[in-house]
């Protein structure tokens, strides 16, 4: 009985939908990719052909909106045997924000309203991790400051990622190589996942962002620095545009103390797995159980 | 009516005893809700101006309040951050570069003061005496200041007293500036160790393949190596103020 209205309202739904992709196309004289899209799959769900169309669909879009004809937007895939883990040695950072303002310049986050994927929090030495009493404005001419201790906070990559289990469109979803990414053109805005994260990690375009063109990273993923429209979430994806490509994340490599590491966790000899035999390691919360692929470590 | 009775209450409060001679002693008791409301009203009044009192200091000068001085009052974007290149170019070769403790050599970029005139040292040295006396030094050099391991370590220790363009170590074997690694990790054994595998200090380039090492001396004055404060960039902007970008939004849709 119940299988039976099922499928005829799956059928229904359908016919629905073809019926107004058909207008739709019919009404604009050819196919329009996000209505499509919006009608029928999600882009991972679609052939490599159709994949193509909407990412040439979107470069065009992209390089018309800032009039730049060197924007491109690439699908670059996850790949094989590499699931990406990230550490941090607080025994080294000194809270100096050059990731923070590394992070802005990569991932074209909008400059007004500002939006940070990477906070810094500063705490007080005597009182160890205390999230509460951090401060993520502090402002002293010079940094380190003897009493306090910094801790960089961005998305956590988490293997059991609860904004992931919210998400009510399915707009959010991990990688294989372990990133958790967001479709801009698949959010709805619920903010769902914001509410959902217990690291605050995940950030939401309260209006139209702005980046001036000739401060646009051209060099763009689909799911990651992708110039993001208003209204969607979006949060850090470990540079997604250039790990998958062999790069270090932009915030690595700008770290002036060099506290910041990224590699393969599957590599026996890699630098994470490395650090995770030799050093002092911990993941933020882990009484949540969010198996987070960030780990902070202690190299002294 | 209603006056007359709280007459007769002061009068009452006060020790007159005439509730018995008054001209009806039963309606008043009914028509009061309880003995001593009078007392409830001012308690009333003095809670009610305490709080206002309290919630006004809070939104005038308590929470969220942000004088001038304290950070995070405007957004910074990364072009108005000076002194910094956020677009790092890899060293050439850094894609083709092997490192590792068997392939030994590492790619850095050239070592620090490599470029500023005063190098080769030979250029002086080559027709100068050695001395291997602890000294102040005057004639040049006089801005280095050694404060790195025990009080009687000097010059000859790590430079080659016959050839200052290479450094020795302590086994006699002499290597170039850009292997300065081997000489710091002489006493370093640990960070050397941490170096090699990438978790001490900055690396650029390929998490699968090649990278550019810095040479301890880009990061540490050889001379007096502990690590500088520096400045930090600003802070995010609070809230409070992050709404500027929103508010014209808001107008322009309402004046259209």
């Amino acid at each position: 009985m119940s299988e039976k209205t099922l499928d005829r309202r799956t059928l229904m739904i359908s016919a629905g939908l073809s019926t107004m992709a058909g207008i739709s196309a019919a009404a604009s004289g050819k196919s329009v990719g996000w209505v499509e899209r919006l009608l029928n799959r999600r882009f991972v769900e679609l052939s490599d052909e159709r994949r193509e169309e909407i990412l040439a669909e979107l470069e065009e879009a992209c390089r018309k909106k800032y009039d730049r004809d060197d924007i491109t937007v690439t699908d670059t895939r996850a790949l094989d045997g590499v699931e990406f883990a990230y550490g941090l040695d607080l025994s080294r950072c000194v809270g100096c924000r050059r990731c923070v303002y590394a992070c802005v310049h990569e991932n074209n986050q909008s400059r007004d309203p500002q939006i940070h994927w990477i906070r810094v929090l500063e705490m007080k030495k005597d009182n160890g991790i205390d999230f509460a009493e951090s401060d993520i404005y502090y402002d002293p001419e010079e940094v380190p400051e003897p009493e306090n201790f910094y801790l960089p906070v961005a998305c956590q990559q988490c293997r059991n990622p609860a904004c992931v289990k919210v998400c009510p469109v399915k707009a959010t979803w991990q990688e294989p190589d372990g990133i958790v990414v967001i479709d801009p053109d698949w959010c709805l805005g619920c903010r769902c996942c914001m509410s959902a994260c217990p690291y605050g990690a995940r950030h939401f375009n309260w209006t139209e962002p702005t980046i001036a063109a000739n401060e646009i990273n051209p060099d763009t993923h689909i799911f990651g620095n992708r110039p993001r429209p208003k209204g969607v979430v979006e949060k850090c994806t470990f540079c997604i545009q250039r790990t998958r490509k062999g790069r270090y994340p932009a915030c690595v490599e700008i770290c002036p103390v060099g506290a910041r590491k990224f590699g393969n966790l599957l590599d026996e000899e890699g630098e994470m797995r490395y650090l995770m035999r030799e050093k002092r390691v911990f993941v933020l919360k882990e009484e949540l159980n969010t198996k987070p692929r960030f780990y902070y470590f202690f190299a002294t | 009516m209603h006056q007359q009775e709280v007459v007769d209450i002061e009068q009452n409060e006060e020790g007159y005893m005439e509730k018995k001679t008054g001209p009806d002693p039963a309606p008043p008791k009914s028509d009061k809700l309880l003995p001593g409301s009078s007392s409830l009203a001012v308690l009333l009044v003095v809670f009610m101006t305490v709080s206002f009192l309290v919630l006004f200091s809070i939104i005038r000068g308590g929470v969220g309040h942000v004088t001038e001085s304290e950070g995070g009052i405007r957004a910074f974007g990364p072009t108005e951050v000076t002194g910094i290149d956020f677009e790092i170019e890899l060293l050439p070769g850094t894609r083709e570069a092997i490192s590792g403790p068997e392939e030994g050599d590492y790619l850095v970029p050239p070592p620090p003061w490599s470029e500023s005139g005063f190098f080769p040292c030979s250029d002086c040295h080559s027709e100068m005496e050695v001395n291997p006396e602890h000294r102040v030094l005057e004639e040049m050099h006089d801005d280095i200041e050694l404060v790195h391991g025990p009080a009687d370590r000097w010059c000859l220790d790590c430079h080659n007293p016959d050839d200052r363009d290479v450094l020795r170590l302590v086994n006699g074997r002499l290597i170039s500036f850009d292997e300065s690694y081997l000489l710091c990790g002489q006493c370093h054994g640990t960070i050397f160790r941490d170096w090699r595998q990438g978790i001490h200090g900055r690396r650029q380039g390929y998490w699968n393949g090649g990278k550019s090492y810095l040479l301890c001396a880009h990061c540490h004055n050889p001379h007096a190596p502990a690590f500088h404060t520096i400045a930090p960039l600003p802070p995010p902007v609070r809230p409070q103020f992050l709404a500027q970008a929103a508010q014209e939004e808001v107008q322009e849709a309402s004046h259209e």
